[in-house]
């Protein structure tokens, strides 16, 4: 029996709209870009869990011989970024530090500003809502000179505040700036996606609770918040794999040690003494793309069904 | 309860005027309903009544206070959605005693009044339900539960059975009608269903584009229609209306109804027309409900002006309770109302009867009744 013959003799729901030929050819394919997608990772995980000598000596599709998590413990804690060697722990907790609070706050200001662009309409709310989605348009390169004068403002102001009251209020603190900065520039998209999903939010709701006698933030965090769940979580993800993974920002705006867990690990495998670790330097890749992978895994159906929504709808 | 003075009302959008004018009262519990086609501005005057709108310029009062500039929730009114409006996050308990929470009610005095309503509407058994778990006539139970609950000067349904089957529409008609007479409550009804506000109202109102057509108790607007609007809009199957001519026999005013192909029916000139205004030569519009064009079987005993002619039937609707029958007079259909149990048959030359007592006139210039 040949591959063709067992592909049609498969039960299957509805009649074969397809001929076999097809379908070989789109299982083929599919399997293909499996494959090519997926090979690197492999390889990173397998080259992670290898001693140096077996990475640089033989192929690099080899099982690992000698199973070892030390590149792992080494990436963690030991592995040197820049002149210090302490792993990449401080990079990741700077990261996870900015991304929690940026996160937090440019979806709540999204969901607040659909909010009020769909169910508090003024005049001119089209033409602001247009300016803010302008902000989704703009090459962030473009705005990099013109927002370091105004994070130094703000850290002169942030000085200034030290020297009078002994406090600075986070003002000048590099991951105080870089939230402010990835809140900024992601409002653009948060409020786009909680525009969308608030227009086709039924008015009749908050006109309900208008003669119910709910004031403006009661109808928010009671009627809207609690019926936002899918776009919720399309926002968290969206913005928190972009502000994960932002590279520019990091490495612009913080320096050092303050620098978030991208421009740590560009530092590490950019490193030009001694010999290049390949397998630390996988280990600190796969810890560095393990949170937004992570967040996919917890919250992916709901992106899934939240993008179908918003498609539909909006 | 309170009573309703809506004067000199005027809603614009721009330079589109959505309510050009309105002028309606309403008494302490009477039942008004917003009728007309959908676009004629019923819906937004509701939402002017209830604050939802702003209005242009004219007043609204409830009881003695001047609401134009109050808060919807300072209006003391209550408010039932055509789609219900329930908070899909919270159960039918919540969603009922929500508007209490927002007054900072305390939680016994509101399950209280929770428990009292339920009682009411016989919804006890779904108060920890979800909307979404709920039938389309509990969902109208809870959102009536909800306005109840406030004990309102006065209630706004907005179309609140239109979407509803058949049957729970009028279950539902008539448990807002036990609900009116029980409690006495002042209401305010938007609809576009005639038999809705027929049946439901002490007073209509009869509105297209943003104008007042009529404003009457139900027995007014389906007997004397004040224009063409009114008379075609209100009643079901409705009203006949025919293009006539008018002429004197007997030295008696009459309507000249023409045929195809038969002698013209020779109609004298209703009751109700003021016959001053009726020139020879004149055109009219003739109008005559179904239940008034019989045969001599189903006519009306007491019927003291009745006009017999005979008619080729074109086609027969047996309704249940009455069969219609459409036959052809002047250039239009005319439909009869015969009882259900008549012999005619299709194509077949019959008599008619014309009960020419509740028969109006119209002006087909001005479309006011003459």
């Amino acid at each position: 029996m040949s591959a063709a013959d067992a592909l049609t003799a498969a039960p299957s729901r509805e009649p074969a709209r397809h001929s076999a030929t097809t379908r070989v050819v789109i299982y083929g394919l599919l399997f293909l870009f499996a494959v090519v997608y997926l090979a690197p990772l492999v390889i990173m995980v397998l080259t992670s869990l290898k001693p140096l000598d077996e990475v640089t000596g033989g192929n690099m599709f080899y099982w690992p011989e000698h199973l070892t998590f030390a590149p792992w413990a080494k990436a963690w804690g030991t592995a040197c970024v820049g002149l210090t060697c302490a792993g990449i722990k401080g990079y990741f907790w700077n990261s996870i530090k900015m991304v929690v609070p940026a996160v937090l706050i440019s979806t709540m200001l999204g969901a607040l500003n659909g909010y009020v662009l769909t169910k508090w309409r003024f005049p001119g709310d089209k033409l602001v809502f247009g300016m803010m989605l302008f902000a989704c348009f703009i090459p962030f390169q473009s705005v990099l000179i013109p927002m370091a004068t105004i994070l130094g403002h703000i850290g002169a102001l942030g000085q200034s505040l030290q020297d009078a009251t002994g406090f600075n209020f986070g003002l000048g603190n590099p991951i105080v700036n870089l939230v402010l900065v990835h809140t900024v520039y992601g409002l653009g998209f948060t409020t786009l996606f909680f525009r969308n999903y608030y227009e086709a939010f039924p008015s009749e709701l908050v006109k309900a609770a208008m003669i119910d006698g709910a004031g403006f933030f009661q109808i928010f965090r009671r009627i809207l918040l609690p019926n936002s769940t899918p776009i919720f979580i399309v926002t968290v993800i969206y913005q928190f794999t972009n502000i994960w993974n932002d590279f520019l920002f990091g490495a612009t705006y913080a320096a050092g040690e303050s620098s978030p867990m991208t421009v740590a690990l560009y530092n590490i495998v950019n490193t030009s003494t001694g010999v290049i670790e390949y397998n630390v330097n996988m280990a600190a890749a796969i810890i560095a793309a393990a949170p937004t992978l992570f967040v996919y895994i917890v919250a992916g159906r709901y992106f899934v069904r939240g993008l179908m929504a918003g498609a539909v709808k909006g | 309860m309170a009573t309703l003075e809506i004067s000199g009302l005027r809603k614009r959008f721009g330079a589109l005027e959505i309510l050009k004018g309105i002028d309606i009262s309403l008494e302490k519990g009477g039942f008004l309903v917003l009728v007309g086609p959908s676009g004629c501005g019923k819906s937004t005057l509701l939402n002017t009544i209830a604050g939802l709108e702003s209005i242009t310029s004219g007043e609204v009062r409830i009881g003695d206070r001047v609401v134009n500039d109050l808060h919807p929730s300072q209006r003391d009114i209550a408010m039932v959605f055509q789609s219900y409006a329930l908070y899909p996050n919270m159960s039918v308990g919540e969603n009922i005693a929500f508007g209490m929470e927002m007054r900072k009610v305390p939680k016994p005095e509101r399950d209280k009044a929770v428990a009292a309503v339920a009682k009411t509407l016989q919804i006890e058994h779904l108060l920890k339900r979800r909307p979404s778990q709920l039938s389309g006539g509990q969902r109208q139970r809870v959102a009536m539960g909800r306005a109840l609950v406030r004990q309102p000067s006065i209630f706004l349904f907005d179309e609140p059975l239109s979407n509803l089957d058949a049957k729970l529409r009028v279950d539902m008609r008539i448990e807002i009608k036990r609900l009116h007479q029980t409690t006495g409550a002042t209401i305010v009804y938007v609809t576009h269903d005639q038999i809705e506000a027929m049946t439901l109202a002490t007073k209509i109102a009869v509105l297209k584009d943003g104008e007042l057509q009529q404003v009457g108790t139900p027995a007014e607007i389906y007997n004397r229609p004040s224009n063409l609007f009114v008379a075609d809009f209100m009643g079901s199957p409705a009203m006949n209306l025919l293009e006539g001519e008018i002429e004197r026999a007997d030295g008696k005013p009459c309507v000249r109804l023409d045929r195809r192909d038969q002698a013209p029916i020779l109609v004298p000139a209703p009751s109700s027309a003021d016959a001053s205004a009726l020139r020879e030569g004149a055109k009219v519009v003739f109008g005559i409900r179904p239940e008034a064009v019989n045969d001599n079987d189903s006519l009306d005993r007491n019927a003291k002006s009745v006009v017999h002619f005979d008619a080729p039937v074109e086609i027969v609707e047996p309704a249940g309770a009455d069969t219609y029958v459409v036959i052809h007079v002047a250039g239009r259909e005319m439909t009869a109302r015969m009882r259900a149990d008549t012999q005619v048959r299709v194509g077949q030359n019959h008599p008619f009867a014309l009960n020419l007592d509740k028969a109006l006139l119209f002006d087909p210039q001005t479309t006011r009744r003459i």
